[in-house]
């Protein structure tokens, strides 16, 4: 929409003001993100700039809240001999990243298992009472947390299951399993029925048709759900809490209690490093969306 | 084999085979599903109605006070109690205090008659060296027993289908004789409470549309490398855990933050008088637009993207202003894109926990954060739960809206 | 095959033994400078006597994790710090494991745990290790006169500032009440009609719009250090050690403290029973409680202990009697947390507070 030469005063104006409301907005989404990563170098234990910080000072940056990270919980700091070992078997945030990781490793592969092939069946012609199967397996993201984990709680205190990692992954699995259903669904909607009977004509097996035909297709579906779906474990707080004791302690459950109680800047360096990890899964995600376009032929837009 | 009988009997016999194909594929695409449609069942279905079940559902009394029960079955709610209903009770609390189940039995009753906790612990410990008529020696211990509305409370306890905790939860009062009253006026709050997490919901939702419509705009009618390079600004938020986007509202709003520290630098507040923008409604308002913003951007940007210009252009060539265009024209094309964008926005906003628990302070709290608070403060699991219901019913609307609306299969991610 | 039973015996033997020797317990406790002084005084002495190890979590009080453990039917937890309060309805419950007082070692001096534990510190399902006193505090640099009686805290045009409040009834109606005139002796009896809840939330509503809530102990010397508000109510340990460890110019107001006991308890099916039971009678031994007074300013539920109370464990000028609850100079105007009150009242209150916090 760019301004034409014919413009008058008044579209000009317009045409500016409104470029100028859509940078407020963006600096909105933007700035807080961004005002983490000078402030987790702060050397003081403050939220604020302190005017060392602002005069470019280099005393006034430090890497001692990063330091934090890995020794807070570590039964000698001090140590000489065996320091990473114990960074890695006690360090509270090492050990929450480890819980993280696992957890969410273990739900991805649940729900990317069980979603893709689900999404595999919906999008079959035949499939029967199509909608209200896809309004169910797409309740996990609707329902509020708060109720998710009162349930899950509930009944897995039934058989033994809460307090354990199996139930946050099988919790956490669920709630990655909309992610995979949705995304997956979209790259099979311009997906030809008719290549899998080509195959199955050639004498393929189902198995075989679909691994060999189908799969190539919807991987970046897949992955994208998958990378959805480990997000969705990686972010969540509700469920660890209520799921969870400390054993089973991931990073934003670690955060939400550090939030709450005693906020110190290491805080700021673990939302530092979250945040670099975001990015990073954006830029996977935005290259697997440019190569499924390629696969199917589409333009980009 | 070309006789017209023949030729029939192929079309049944091959309209059967059809009609079994089409069952034998039918059944293989519902196949592929049921894993995934069993799994929910067990792990997600059965759990959450088992939870709201818990909200008409209570047999605490019934189960550890088995004889009182049986005696107040017949009992009029009215009269005097009378020798059996003491003997029942007393012989009952002897044996829950053996079994240690006294105090969930008092638990029960004090809610239903507050103040009664201690009126069972402490009598129940005695009650073992009772001798008959209890219907003497119970007061003895604690004169309250004389108390009708004691007896009534229990009555009300001892029934396992109960509307009790609906009613709570409704800010009404079961009455003994099983009408409902108002709370006292004191008393209410779980309806001021979902009446703001809907008002905190409704406004984040109008801020998420006031402030996602000019950048999804902007976004589709910018030339294509621009914009991708701008929707990275919406989708890294996107992707940035919700814990790391509220700390930095936290580093952002309090009084010794960014957001203070600049009003001060540019004179606009002095030192002393920093304004508390966060741990209240507003910094529930401001981190929850934030965080949600991005629910509104990608379905209005994935609508407008699909708008041809050429509606537009052709508006202005009839000599539509530049306003009457875009109002008359292209607005209307994109409401599809507000209703998917403002629903989905609202259903998450009205269940919102986490961000309304850190920066909420008292006044920003939601329905959640009150049914968080019966299970883990009060203990009340029945009242979370009934809760919990009424939370269920609104989002449950909502979705259904949205489908008749936008149509979940229509959901798009990123 | 006998050589391969025993020694399939002799290595499950070998390995139950190893587990026997490492016991690992979870004990948890209030968080920050508390638990630090537990940890200092109880957790490695013992660790360092037994070989065992304690894993120390935080948590904000109440019974609902105790409670959801129990039901769950899978406890993490093996000793619980908690209020009076909670222990006896925990106990009434059936959440917690009975201990017995006559299972409690004798006192350094020779008396038995009965007697040498103060009147009120022991029940059926808790032992208690200290008294400690919610109270509230105040930064001095900050204000120009200094504030003294419990009237005081809420009085704003005298006192002008935000104030931090625990995020609960207990302890804030007992002080509203206080300083509206009721006497120490009253209060319960007051806060037991509809009138005198009426009249202790119309007292703090002439606080409502300057108040920080808390709920962690940790919190309020953090908000005060942060000048977040000018006077806070707090627990009265967390206040003397942000002075004595870290210089801060806090001043605690006695007058109108509330008291109440820590104790310990056991959820029931604790998984380590055995080495936790041995925790509890070596952390409320007659020198572990006095050690404990080395690091915090909490008083032993022992009376043995009291004779060997000292110093602040670096600072042997600042002596530690003077800064207990207990001490005759802080008692002037003190209040006993009524824990049957409580444990009766608790759930009505809660929802009339929180309903007065909503409108």
């Amino acid at each position: 929409m760019a301004l034409p030469a014919y413009a008058g005063w008044g579209e000009r104006l317009w045409y500016y003001t409104f470029r100028f409301l859509c940078f407020l907005i963006f600096v909105f989404l933007i700035s807080p993100i961004l005002i983490v990563l000078p402030l987790s170098f702060n050397v003081e234990p403050y939220f604020s700039f302190t005017p060392g910080m602002l005069a470019g000072d280099a005393e006034a940056y430090s890497l001692r809240w990063y330091r934090d990270i890995l020794t807070n919980g570590m039964a000698n700091p001090e140590a000489t001999t065996g320091w990473w070992a114990d960074v890695w078997n006690n360090a509270q945030w090492v050990r929450s990243m480890r819980n993280s990781f696992f957890i969410g490793i273990f739900a991805t592969i649940i729900a990317t298992a069980f979603g893709t092939l689900a999404a595999v069946g919906l999008s079959r012609s035949e499939m029967p009472f199509k909608k209200s199967i896809m309004a169910i397996l797409i309740s996990p993201m609707i329902v509020p947390l708060v109720i998710t984990a009162a349930g899950t709680f509930k009944a897995f205190s039934l058989f033994g299951l809460a307090y354990t990692h199996i139930g946050v992954i099988l919790a956490h699995a669920i709630l990655g399993i909309p992610f995979v259903i949705i995304t997956v669904t979209a790259t099979l909607v311009g997906f030809d029925q008719s290549l899998v009977q080509a195959a199955y004509s050639m004498g393929a097996s189902p198995l075989r048709a679909f691994f060999k035909v189908q799969m190539p297709l919807i991987l970046p579906g897949v992955i994208s759900g998958a990378l959805f779906a480990f997000v969705t474990s990686f972010d969540e707080v509700v469920v660890v809490i209520a799921l969870g004791s400390v054993e089973q302690r991931t990073i934003p459950r670690q955060m939400f209690s550090g939030i709450r109680e005693q906020i110190s800047p290491t805080i700021l360096a673990v939302a530092t490093i979250l945040v670099i990890i975001s990015i990073a899964l954006l830029a996977t995600l935005e290259l697997i969306r440019r190569r499924g376009e390629r696969l199917r032929g589409v333009t980009p837009t | 084999m070309t006789t017209a009988t023949a030729e029939t009997i192929d079309d049944a016999l091959l309209k059967k085979r059809l009609d079994k194909a089409m069952f034998r594929s039918r059944l293989r695409a519902f196949l592929l599903v049921s894993p995934l449609l069993l799994f929910l069942f067990v792990a997600f279905i059965a759990p959450i109605g088992y939870f709201l079940g818990l909200g008409i559902w209570d047999s605490t009394f019934h189960n550890h006070m088995p004889k009182t029960t049986e005696a107040l079955r017949d009992w009029n709610s009215i009269s005097e109690p009378d020798e059996k209903m003491y003997a029942a009770l007393v012989a009952d609390m002897v044996v829950a205090r053996e079994n240690r189940t006294i105090g969930k039995v008092a638990t029960r009753v004090n809610r239903e008659k507050p103040g009664s906790r201690s009126l069972f612990t402490s009598s129940a410990r005695k009650a073992a060296k009772l001798e008959a008529p209890f219907k003497e020696s119970l007061p003895g211990v604690k004169k309250n027993w004389n108390d009708i509305a004691v007896w009534q409370a229990m009555k009300t306890a001892s029934r396992r289908l109960t509307p009790g905790y609906y009613a709570a939860a409704l800010d009404l009062k079961l009455n003994s004789d099983g009408s409902f009253q108002r709370q006292d006026e004191k008393r209410r709050i779980h309806m001021i409470l979902m009446l703001r997490t809907l008002q905190i919901s409704l406004l984040v939702t109008l801020f998420c549309l006031f402030l996602g419509y000019p950048i999804a705009y902007l976004l589709a009618t910018l030339p294509a490398r621009t914009s991708n390079l701008l929707l990275i600004l919406v989708l890294l938020p996107f992707w940035t855990s919700i814990l790391v986007r509220t700390t930095a509202w936290i580093a952002m709003l309090q009084s010794q933050g960014v957001v203070n520290d600049l009003l001060v630098y540019f004179g606009i507040t002095d030192d002393g008088s920093r304004y508390s923008l966060i741990y209240n409604k507003l910094g529930t308002l401001i981190a929850m637009t934030h965080i949600l913003l991005p629910f509104m951007v990608l379905p209005l940007y994935s609508v407008m993207k699909g708008i041809p210009p050429s509606y537009v252009r052709a508006a202005k060539s009839l000599g539509a202003t530049n306003w009457t265009a875009f109002w008359r024209v292209y607005a209307p094309q994109t409401i599809p894109g507000i209703g998917a964008g403002a629903i989905l926005v609202f259903i998450v906003a009205i269940g919102y926990y986490i961000t309304p628990a850190l920066v909420g302070g008292q006044e920003g709290t939601m329905i959640s954060n009150t049914i968080d608070d019966h299970m883990r403060k009060s203990l009340n699991w029945s009242l979370a739960s009934a809760l919990g219901g009424v939370l269920m019913i609104v989002v449950l609307t909502l979705y259904w809206l949205y489908d008749r609306v936008v149509g979940i299969d229509n959901m798009k991610l990123g | 095959m006998k050589k391969v039973t025993t020694l399939l015996a002799a290595s499950l033997a070998a390995a139950v033994g190893v587990a026997n020797a490492a016991d690992s317990i979870t004990v948890v406790s209030w968080g920050g400078a508390y638990t630090k002084s537990q940890v200092e005084a109880y957790h490695k002495p013992w660790m360092a006597a037994t070989g065992n190890t304690v894993v120390s979590e935080d948590y904000n009080g109440g019974l609902s994790e105790v409670k959801a453990q129990v039901e769950a039917g899978n406890v993490k937890w093996d000793l619980v710090d908690v209020e009076l309060s909670d222990a006896i309805r925990g106990c009434d419950e059936g959440l917690l494991e009975p201990l017995d007082i006559n299972d409690m070692p004798a006192g350094a001096d020779g008396t038995a745990a009965a007697d040498d534990f103060l009147p009120g510190t022991y029940y059926d399902c808790a032992i208690a290790n200290i008294v400690w006193s919610t109270i509230y505090a105040y930064d001095s640099t900050k204000m120009e006169n200094k504030p003294s009686t419990i009237a005081d805290f809420f009085d704003l045009e005298s006192f002008p500032g935000k104030r931090g409040l625990r995020k609960n009834p207990k302890a804030n109606l007992e002080m509203a009440l206080m300083a509206d005139g009721v006497a120490a002796a009253d209060v319960y009896d007051v806060l037991g009609t509809e009138e005198g809840v009426e009249r202790a939330l119309a007292k703090m509503e002439t606080l409502k719009g300057n108040v920080v809530w808390w709920e962690a102990g940790a919190q309020p010397p953090q908000l005060l250090a942060d000048g977040e508000v000018t006077m806070t109510t707090a627990y009265n340990g967390r206040i003397f050690n942000a002075v004595a460890s870290e210089n801060k110019p806090f001043e605690i107001v006695w007058d109108g403290q509330i008291w109440d006991l820590d104790l310990w308890v056991m959820p029931k099916g604790a998984p380590n029973k055995e080495a936790a039971m041995d925790f509890i009678k070596y952390s409320t031994g007659t020198e572990a409680l006095a050690a404990q007074a080395s690091w915090i300013s909490y008083g032993p539920a022992r009376k043995s202990s009291a004779s060997l109370v000292g110093s602040f464990h670096d600072q042997p000028d600042l002596k530690m009697d003077v800064h207990m609850p207990t001490a005759p100079n802080n008692m002037t105007n003190a209040l006993q947390n009524n824990f049957e009150f409580w444990a009766d009242n608790q759930d009505q209150l809660n929802e009339q507070f929180n309903a007065w916090l909503a409108r």
